[in-house]
């Protein structure tokens, strides 16, 4: 070995070249629409550029066009994972603009649908992660509860997607009791498919290779760069709005916020499993409660509510209230507001700007995802490729609500 | 920190913000138990990195713009800030028109950077400072600023695929214009002649 020096064998200078490679817009890791133009050295990723857009419907133009009613369903169509808890912004928003009350039992069925949406968010979030790191039965046990979520969907309002059912000032319709019922004993049964889906993902080896460790977020960076939801819970920050700044009536259920330690994909992945069981548990004390909370689900001031199908058939006015409020809508004062509700991916807000009319001036919909596709960047520089896609999926993106 | 937060905190917050500032904070006022400040756009950076060094605002919850077309200074730039620690909510606004442009505040909270870019997309407000102000919403090669209030609901151009070229193309807008109801009451004071009511004027 002493006459390397003297004689190095010559190694021919090879070109190293960086790869740019296209990720999607049709990927099936891509969730959806996002086109990730990537810098790779080797199989490292250097530099990330995610370009969105592909999914842009332009829904906050359409809203500027439309009354507050007609506008309700578009927020069904932002985050169609979890569509009740969009259009509770909304209604939270219009809420504070008309200083309208919501009726005590039309707050708890937002609540148990607002939990309802969480579990079916994280189940198709959970499962699709593991197979985006190559598991295939999780997603198929996952979406088996999520059908039946989805049959509680239809059998509230109709659809079992698309549910326009929140309304300012309460839900659109009650709830029969046979559905309350069948909704709690879901519940209670819910926590043995989760625990089957929980002895197959948590302990896996290959699933803890592929997460453990990957993407990290520590407490600044989740600060900086304006995470909400899973993606601060999972670093270690306890902050979910339905604690500390109780919106509806969550203050009056039992429930915990986990929070994670590393900040790592698997803890964020942990983090929405236990979310799933404390969302169990606030359905399961809303069906207790519904059962002995009668009344109105909608608030009785007809300005801002329809009255009832029976009433129109006997007053006059109730037939004016009816007329006036699907034609014309009813206003809001002037002003600005910000409502913001605790969706399964995060902070989801909406910035409504009133001019006093029946439509609104502006509104802004701050999405979640939109904060946490935007650290794609620094969160995979480093990392491997084939991490790219387990680290998309623990962000939990979803199309509809980053694009609009 | 009890929430929602009472007006008389907010009252003392606003203030307490506007008179140790240096003046980068102008104004401030509360409605629907919301603070809203306002401040000169040129000193944009300042401002917010007083509140978030001073006031604990540590997040830039949304930055987004307004439009205004009636007003001198059209765009507003509305900036949402909370404070976790203090658990607090702030609004911050800023006004600017089509060429002045709004210091970057991606120095201050790395996430305005879609933000902003977001906000050019929409508004064309332009941002100083920004390391990389590209569109983001839109289509690659769109002409215009759609979220601006002169720009029609139904854009300017559609999209088809075209079986003979093997191709998507673009073409003026065909489609029926959408009827945009006046629902303002006549009875209440139109601000327009209304249809037939033309030489009612002339008396």
């Amino acid at each position: 070995m002493a006459d390397d020096a003297s004689n190095p064998v010559a190694i021919p200078e090879t070109p190293v070249r960086k790869f740019n490679i296209n990720f999607g817009p049709q990927h099936p890791a891509a969730h959806g629409v996002l086109r990730l133009v990537l810098e790779l050295d080797g199989e490292v990723v250097e530099r990330v550029d995610p370009h969105v857009g592909l999914l842009h419907r332009g829904t906050e133009k359409l809203m500027e066009y439309r009354t507050y009613l007609q506008n309700i369903p578009y927020f069904d169509r932002l985050d169609y994972v979890a569509p009740m808890n969009q259009e509770h912004a909304f209604c939270l928003a219009i809420e504070k603009l008309l200083g309208v009350d919501v009726p005590i039992r039309g707050s708890i069925i937002r609540v148990m649908f607002s939990e309802i949406g969480r579990i079916l968010n994280h189940l198709l979030n959970v499962t699709t992660q593991a197979m985006d790191v190559g598991a295939l039965t999780p997603p198929l046990w996952g979406f088996e509860e999520r059908e039946k979520l989805m049959v509680f969907y239809e059998r509230a309002c109709g659809a079992r997607l698309h549910a326009n059912y929140f309304r300012p000032g309460g839900v659109h319709q009650d709830l029969p009791d046979a559905l309350v019922q069948d909704i709690g004993d879901w519940a209670v049964a819910f926590e043995r498919p989760l625990s089957d889906i929980d002895k197959l993902i948590t302990g896996n080896r290959i699933f803890k290779q592929r997460n453990v460790d990957i993407g990290v977020v520590s407490r600044e960076e989740a600060i900086n760069w304006g995470f909400s939801g899973v993606m601060v819970r999972g670093s270690g920050i306890a902050w979910d709005l339905r604690r500390s700044q109780p919106y509806e009536c969550y203050d009056d259920f039992e429930f915990d916020i986990p929070l994670g330690v590393n900040g790592d994909c698997y803890d964020r992945y942990l983090c929405r499993m236990e979310e799933m069981r404390q969302s169990a548990k606030i359905i399961i004390q809303c069906a207790e409660r519904l059962k002995k909370t009668p009344g109105p689900v909608l608030t009785e001031d007809n300005k801002y509510a329809p009255p009832r199908r029976g009433e129109m058939k006997r007053s006059m006015e109730a037939l004016i209230h009816h007329f006036k409020l699907y034609t014309e809508g009813f206003r809001t004062p002037p002003g600005e507001v910000y409502a913001c509700v605790e969706a399964p991916k995060g902070e989801f807000g909406v910035f409504v700007v009133s001019d006093g009319t029946n439509k609104p001036y502006r509104c802004k919909i701050r999405a979640p995802g939109y904060p946490h596709l935007m650290a794609m960047d620094w969160l995979n520089r480093g990392h491997m490729l084939a991490d790219v896609s387990a680290i998309l999926g623990s962000l939990d993106i979803v199309f509809g609500e980053i694009d609009r | 920190m009890s929430w929602p937060v009472t007006e008389d905190a907010l009252q003392a917050l606003g203030n307490e913000v506007v008179t140790s500032g240096t003046g980068a904070i102008a104004g401030f006022h509360l409605a629907y138990g919301e603070l809203t400040l306002t401040a000169p756009a040129n000193r944009i950076v300042e401002a917010l990195t007083q509140l978030r060094d001073q006031f604990g605002f540590h997040q830039l919850i949304d930055l987004c713009g307004v439009d205004y077309p009636e007003r001198a200074q059209r765009f507003d730039v509305v900036y949402h800030l909370l404070s976790m620690t203090k658990n607090r909510r702030i609004r911050i606004k800023v006004q600017t028109d089509e060429d002045t442009p709004v210091p970057t505040v991606t120095g201050v909270y790395p996430c305005a950077d879609w933000f902003e870019r977001e906000a050019f997309d929409m508004y064309g407000i332009f941002f100083e400072g920004h390391p990389d102000l590209r569109r983001i919403l839109t289509d690659y090669g769109f002409h215009g600023h759609p979220l601006r209030k002169d720009f029609p609901m139904t854009g300017y151009v559609e999209l088809r695929y075209d079986d003979e070229l093997k191709r998507v193309v673009y073409e003026p807008v065909k489609s029926v214009e959408y009827r945009n109801w006046d629902f303002l009451s006549p009875w209440e004071g139109a601000e327009y002649v209304l249809p037939g009511d033309e030489k009612a004027e002339a008396k």
